[in-house]
């Protein structure tokens, strides 16, 4: 069933248009990728659903659940324009192409700190210690501690993050996005700057956090191996345009695709 | 308010706008190429001042050469404080700079006050400008024609500077993008440091403008005008040069104008600058002729 | 109980019996300083909170303390020495007729210097950087002038004098002591995280839900509150106050302890702001005539803290401590190495 859905987002920078007439359909559980040439426009319709950007046209449309009754209830609902910190708390969670850590934070810290936006303790409760916020506290630092086990951080805990290898700093970064308890996972160019070994555990990590967390996964991606792998669907984008949607074997056929992208591309 | 007052009052106003003009300039050059806002440019400012003052006064220069001493001297400084406080903490994080920024104003205000000391002294008046004409009813100082026109003759010679000159090409370059304009075979240290020197030449210019038209001067003077060109070139549109000179005019006569009409609050007359800033910044935060920045993400 | 616990009351005793004997044996000079030390910890850490943990770079901080030095001594002061300041223009009702004893004033100090913060902090925390410094130097700026022109609140370009000398050692200390310990929990709760990440990284924070208006108003608030605070005990140091002391040179003053402190520790800003009241003291002499025949120069000792300043933020740029604190392990730690080839532990 539909989660989120856009409806013809356009995003113009002053007399340049970015991305036009983006038709996204996500359903439950799904992997969902989005290639194209560098500059297509991907990660600005990355930054149009998660609030950074406002789209200039369309909406943004998000099936909230709710529990009515005992029974769970999907609402859909109008995300387009709300803050990113207001869209992360619907469940919407991402990645950054650039890897945006906390820097000078430890791994414990970073992820920590993804749990903030569910605390019901104000600051007044966490500056006395109040039993209410020391429970919460050790709530988030048990889950924490486990979503680090997961993902194989744990024994890193207190490392400097920015002092990470590479690839277990995109780890961690998925694992921060996960803290947020999120139903869909937006990742930018998840395996950017992996050799072929690491990227093939990305994607074994990732089918394996879609199984366990529930998630539907919408990802950016260059690497053919990962997008072709893993995907039920793909959206091709050219120039801010959407060129082709279709599974990986429609998408590996499409003689526009070919010409504008897969010609040129060593991975495929 | 009669005609002929109002009328002294536009001219007060256009004069001050000038030199707000002249010093706003310098603030958003730098803050088109550097990101930065000098705080030390205020404390530049002042430095001309003084430096004008010692050649008359003290060295007992005739006021011509004077001038051109401090002038070239204040370009110096201000290239002296990029080279020091600013070159070798570019790639620092943001705070970093910011701090050093203030810093530099906070040691040149304290060497000011040690050097010169804390007691106003006064700007020698030069008969030639600072006599007054009568025109009609009103007796305007010369000066306050002086002033706009200076500033007007100093504006050609920058623009043609900044748009038909290769260092004006360097420097239009770099503040767009650095590392390109580096690429590109410009050398990118020799045109930051060319930057702020012009900067401080207009500023001095200004501080010297404004020593004869104000004559009382203090280690502590550039401080009010600096916080206020700065707001100037923002109101303006920071990093575009006419966005300045037209934030710098609209602040002076502003200001005048306030004080004219509503006396009573003429001691709030510092306040105008700032409500005019928080006013900007929350509905038109790229100023006036400004374009928006937009950071990638 | 936790050693680390007992450690710190243990501490904290110390520092009772050293303020007690402090208080009735030392000369006036040096209660002065120490209390002094103690007010620019205070100041210190409340700036901190918000350039350091949060960084938001605001120079409004005089302007806070601003406010609170004079409620205080409005709050403060007796109704015959309110009557001899204004003499030029009577003091508002309620004002002329309220007098309160310290700890509520400092505490209605404290909060409406938050509440000011609030006003500010809505419309200037949204902006960035060096507007965010100029808006806030600006605000600070606008307090003074308004202060300086409401005669019948503030008494105008004339200030306040005769304010009763209540700070003693104990309300500064104890002020300190408050201070750090909210800090401290604030800093290692989730709020407190949710500040650094504001600080690292503003993009990333908000999309892992932080939300950044809130939490910056939050920690301009705190912040503020224990700036007025501060100021209150300033105020009531002196015992007198006008606007010219709340310039932004106040401002930079303390800008100083935190960079040299280190602008992400609560420990360096202490160490701080104890260093440099002590040295500000120290280099006096700076300012008096130091060779015969050169005549004094005022104003020199403000010079080597400007270049000190400098040198801090070219060359050291972490201050002394960075974002390293104190804790009671490291400083066992420090005590027990013993060497491989003695027989120690790794």
């Amino acid at each position: 069933m539909n989660l989120l859905k856009t409806d013809n987002i356009t995003m113009q920078f002053g007399g340049l248009t970015a991305v036009k007439d983006f038709n996204l359909e996500l359903n439950k559980g799904e992997i969902v990728a989005l290639i194209g040439p560098n500059g297509a426009g991907k990660t600005t319709a990355f930054n149009m659903i998660t609030g950074v950007y406002t789209p200039t046209k369309g909406k943004v449309l998000f099936n909230e659940k709710s529990i009515v009754d005992g029974k769970e209830d999907y609402k859909e609902k109008d995300i387009t324009g709300l803050r990113p910190d207001q869209i992360t708390g619907l469940g919407i969670a991402r990645t950054f192409q650039n890897i945006r850590l906390f820097k000078d934070l430890s791994v414990l810290d970073n992820v920590l700190i993804a749990n903030h936006l569910r605390i019901k303790s104000n600051i007044l409760e966490a500056i006395l210690k109040l039993p209410g916020y020391k429970r919460e506290e050790k709530q988030m630092i048990e889950k924490t501690m486990n979503l680090l086990e997961k993902v194989g951080l744990a024994d890193l805990q207190d490392e400097k993050s920015s002092s990470l290898p590479y690839g277990k700093q995109r780890r961690l970064e998925i694992a921060r996005a996960l803290a947020t308890n999120p139903t869909i996972l937006l990742l930018d160019e998840p395996a950017a700057g992996m050799n072929p070994k690491e990227t093939d555990d990305l994607t074994s990590f990732i089918k394996q956090i879609r199984d366990e967390f529930d998630l539907t996964v919408f990802m950016i991606e260059h690497h053919m191996q990962v997008v072709m792998g893993i995907s039920k669907r793909i959206y091709v984008m050219e120039y801010g345009i959407t060129i082709a949607q279709g599974s990986p074997y429609e998408i590996q056929n499409n003689q526009r695709v070919i010409e504008a992208y897969l010609g040129v591309d060593e991975d495929a | 308010m009669t005609l002929e007052m109002f009328l002294q009052h536009l001219s007060n106003g256009i004069s001050l706008g000038s030199l707000y003009a002249l010093i706003a300039i310098g603030y958003t050059m730098v803050y088109g190429i550097l990101r930065l806002i000098n705080f030390a440019h205020g404390d530049i400012f002042m430095m001309a001042v003084y430096f004008s003052f010692f050649g008359v006064v003290t060295f007992g220069m005739p006021w011509y050469v004077s001038f051109v001493v401090a002038i070239a001297l204040t370009g110096v400084l201000g290239i002296t404080v990029e080279t020091l406080a600013y070159r070798p903490i570019r790639e620092a994080p943001r705070i970093s700079i910011l701090i050093s920024s203030i810093g530099a104003s906070y040691l040149l205000e304290n060497l000011a006050i040690v050097i010169y000391g804390g007691r106003p002294k006064t700007f020698p008046q030069i008969a030639m400008f600072t006599d007054m004409v009568q025109i009609g009813n009103i007796h305007i100082q010369k000066l306050t024609f002086l002033i706009p026109i200076v500033t007007v003759v100093l504006l050609i010679a920058l623009m043609y500077l900044v748009n038909k000159t290769k260092s004006g090409m360097a420097m239009r370059a770099v503040s767009k993008d650095i590392e390109t304009a580096r690429i590109m075979g410009i050398d990118v240290n020799k045109t930051i440091s060319f930057t702020f020197g012009i900067g401080s030449l207009l500023a001095a210019v200004g501080g010297i403008m404004w020593g004869l038209k104000f004559p009382s001067i203090l280690p502590l003077m550039g401080v009010m005008p600096g916080i206020k060109c700065f707001i100037a070139a923002v109101i303006g549109g920071i990093g575009n040069i006419q966005g300045a000179v037209v934030g710098g005019f609209i602040l002076g006569i502003g200001e005048i104008l306030l004080v004219a009409f509503l006396p009573e609050l003429s001691g709030y007359r510092d306040a105008f600058a700032f409500i005019l800033l928080i006013v900007i910044l929350l509905f038109r935060p790229t100023g006036i002729m400004g374009e928006k920045i937009s950071e990638k993400v | 109980m936790k050693r680390n616990t007992i450690l710190t009351i243990a501490a904290i005793i110390a520092l009772c019996i050293f303020v007690y004997i402090a208080d009735s044996t030392f000369d006036s000079y040096i209660l002065r300083i120490l209390n002094l030390c103690a007010i620019y910890t205070v100041l210190g850490l409340s700036m901190n909170l918000i350039n350091g943990f949060t960084g938001l770079f605001s120079l409004g901080h005089a302007g806070f303390m601003a406010v609170g030095a004079y409620t205080t001594a409005l709050l403060t002061m007796p109704l015959a020495t309110k009557e001899m300041n204004f003499f030029l223009v009577p003091l508002i009702s309620p004002l002329n007729k309220i007098v309160l004893p310290f700890l509520p004033s400092l505490l209605i100090a404290g909060l409406l210097s938050a509440f000011v913060a609030f006003l500010i902090g809505a419309p200037v925390l949204r902006l960035k950087g060096d507007y965010l410094a100029i808006a806030t130097l600006g605000f600070s700026e606008i307090i003074r002038v308004v202060f300086t022109n409401t005669q019948n609140i503030t008494n105008g370009a004339l200030g306040l004098k005769g304010i009763p000398a209540t700070t003693n050692l104990w309300w500064s200390y104890g002020t300190a002591l408050v201070t750090i310990f909210v800090l401290v929990s604030l800093i290692n709760s989730s709020y407190g995280r949710a500040f650094k990440a504001i600080r690292e990284d503003e993009i990333a924070a908000e999309s892992m839900g932080v939300s950044l208006f809130k939490h910056k108003v939050l920690s301009f608030m705190i912040g503020a509150f224990f700036a007025g605070v501060g100021g209150g005990l300033l105020g009531n140091l002196i015992g007198a106050v006008d606007p010219l002391m709340f310039r932004f040179f106040l401002t930079y003053n303390i800008l100083l302890i935190i960079v040299l402190g280190g602008m992400g520790s609560i420990t360096g800003s202490i160490i701080s702001a104890f260093v440099i009241t002590i040295a500000q003291e120290v280099l006096r002499f700076l300012d008096e005539p130091m060779f015969p025949g050169i005549p004094a120069l005022p104003g020199l000792r403000m010079v080597v803290f400007s270049i000190l300043l400098m040198v801090v933020v070219l060359f050291f740029r972490n201050g002394l401590m960075g974002t390293r604190e104190f804790s009671w392990d490291k400083l066992i730690g420090l005590f027990s190495k013993k060497p491989l080839a003695k027989g120690g532990n790794k």
